[in-house]
């Protein structure tokens, strides 16, 4: 297909699934994490901000060292997961999942926070007044007038994994079909001199990229909850 | 219902009729919301509360917003701006209690048929007011708040908007707690008053009463007035006029559609009250009644007082100048005549 071979592919399925899985289990973290830090008056607040933003001005290669360390025999990571039976997870495609929990974090929890803020604390109060409990007011306010914030945190987690490439590096090396995702593959071809199998591999990262934002200002200008976007 | 609460330095202990509208009056900064969300559940203050037989907080015992049986109408919009006005009503009418009004019935009283598939940007203040009100009666609840839901409106949209809530006041059999800090709306809606400053309770009684004494409006101001209740006597198609008589004499207001026989709440502001020492034919005064003088201000500053003037068991207020009660030589307990230059009908 568009002249990629079989190991293109593969690492492009690799890439599409890690940004799958990474976005689903983001989002699933940072609803209460986004409700928390929206709604928290704790001394905790700032420090775990900070933590949660970290990864946007942290060298990747840092965290990818960090979480190397982590991962192995010796940190804490890795000493869980040999007694939990999954022996090391460097240099694994749950590895990776985790190490993009982490980097792509900042870009998931902030929009969904933003639109959190935004929405203020009135409509679950009414709700309250008309007996919603608190599922009910989950379900009923919070994900739909919050729905342009999950949307582009959604976008934004599968767009920034997407371009992962220090982080994999270090925690994950270039295993075919494991480990070596598109942004890795690319490089290989640049280090082969391989200039046009790197070019459709660029091309193609180049294109994904631009229409998922595309959509997403698409998505803004259409609607009157721009605000929510927090970029 | 028993509230006693210290936090906010929220200090008030009553009770309240089960089946009347009491308004929370108050200036701003008394504690009015504070007192209106505890019993909502929205806020949290030391304290305990009974609800008839059930209690909702009592020590560490505290019922939750959602499971108490109550409405509450928000000072501003409080729409669910995801959701179409129709949307907004539905919303309250999957989570009904069993004895929750049909939704035709309170779209008819709020005449909401014609907004239904608004959206709530689309709609003016009032008329989302309106809807807020409409949400909060087809929850069917047991206790109706409303936290001042005129405040942030004109006055032509709270025009626009009284004439419901007067419709609405009268025509519930549940009991009402409205806050506001106007002295118009109270008088046209409330039955009991409950007065806040700063956080206690300084009075509580039936609206007239208080509103004799003085102690709603600032003693001076245009609010100080007076509220009797009177029934259609006659009508006089040629004027229109209508004859209202209550237990000390008869008045004549503009007649607009009060049916014969029916009750009205009338009130009269001190500054509309003048007095004479005879019944002239020779003014334009409709509304001359003979009365005596029960009792007289005793302000010693400022050129007005007040007199308050007992007809038959009715009372009224006059504002004067110091200068007139002087120069007519009033005193209490003289018969004078009260010239009453208008009356408005507030019910």
């Amino acid at each position: 297909m568009m002249g990629f071979d079989s190991q293109d592919m593969t690492a492009l399925l690799l890439t599409l699934k890690l940004a799958l899985v990474v976005t689903v289990l983001l989002l699933v973290i940072s609803t209460p994490l986004a409700w928390w830090l929206s709604r928290s008056r704790s001394w905790l607040r700032a420090p775990v901000a900070a933590l949660i933003t970290l990864p946007l001005i942290l060298p990747p290669t840092v965290l990818g060292f960090y979480l190397l360390l982590a991962m192995g025999p010796e940190g804490p990571i890795g000493y869980l997961s040999e007694r939990l039976g999954m022996g090391s997870l460097a240099f694994s495609f749950t590895g990776l999942v985790i190490g993009s929990l982490f980097y792509s974090l900042p870009f998931v929890v902030q929009p969904i926070q933003n639109a959190m803020e935004s929405m203020g604390e009135r409509p679950f109060e009414v709700a309250a007044t008309l007996r919603a409990g608190p599922v009910d007011r989950f379900f009923t306010l919070l994900l739909p007038l919050c729905r342009t914030g999950f949307i582009t945190a959604a976008a934004l987690g599968f767009a920034h994994t997407l371009g992962e490439f220090g982080v994999v590096l270090m925690i994950g090396g270039n295993i075919p079909g494991e480990t070596q995702v598109l942004s890795v593959q690319l490089y290989e071809h640049v280090e082969a001199l391989d200039y046009p199998r790197a070019h459709r591999l660029a091309a193609l990262m180049l294109a994904l990229s631009f229409i998922t934002m595309l959509s997403l200002h698409g998505l803004r200008s259409g609607k009157r909850s721009a605000k929510v976007l927090g970029f | 219902m028993a509230f006693p609460g210290d936090k906010f330095a929220l200090d008030a202990e009553f009770s309240l009729p089960m089946d009347r509208v009491t308004a929370i009056f108050g200036p701003s900064g008394s504690g009015k919301t504070t007192l209106l969300r505890c019993i909502a559940g929205l806020q949290r203050a030391r304290g305990e509360l009974f609800f008839g037989d059930a209690c909702w907080q009592q020590g560490r015992h505290c019922l939750p917003c959602h499971r108490r049986p109550i409405a509450y109408v928000f000072q501003e919009a409080s729409l669910f701006p995801h959701l179409s006005v129709a949307g907004n009503l539905r919303y309250a009418r999957r989570r009904a209690a069993p004895q929750a009004p049909a939704l035709e019935e309170v779209v008819d009283l709020l005449d909401l048929a014609a907004l239904m598939s608004h959206r709530p940007d689309q709609l003016s203040g009032g008329e989302r007011q309106r809807v807020a009100i409409a949400r909060a009666l087809l929850i069917g609840p047991e206790l109706l708040l409303m936290d001042e839901p005129l405040s942030g409106l004109d006055d032509r949209r709270k025009a626009e908007i009284l004439p419901y809530l007067e419709t609405l006041c009268r025509a519930s059999n549940i009991p009402i707690l409205y806050v506001s800090h106007s002295v118009d709306e109270v008088c046209r809606l409330a039955d009991t008053l409950l007065m806040l400053e700063n956080g206690k309770v300084s009075h509580y009684g039936p609206m007239e009463e208080l509103l004799m004494q003085q102690v709603i409006a600032r003693p001076g101001s245009a609010d100080v007035s007076a509220v009797l209740r009177a029934r259609v006597n006659r009508i006089d198609e040629q004027w229109q006029l209508a004859e209202l008589a209550f237990n000390g004499g008869a008045l004549w207001v503009q007649h607009n559609d009060e049916a014969l026989g029916s009750e009205q709440r009338l009130r009269i502001r001190a500054q509309d009250v003048s007095i004479s020492l005879s019944a002239h034919g020779d003014s334009s005064i409709l509304n001359v009644l003979p009365c005596s003088i029960t009792a007289i201000s005793d302000e010693a500053v400022g050129a007005m007082q007040v007199l308050t003037l007992q007809l038959g068991s009715e009372r009224l207020l006059a504002r004067l100048t110091r200068r007139s009660i002087d120069h007519l030589g009033l005193t209490v307990g003289m018969s004078v005549f009260a010239q009453i230059k208008s009356v408005a009908i507030i019910r």
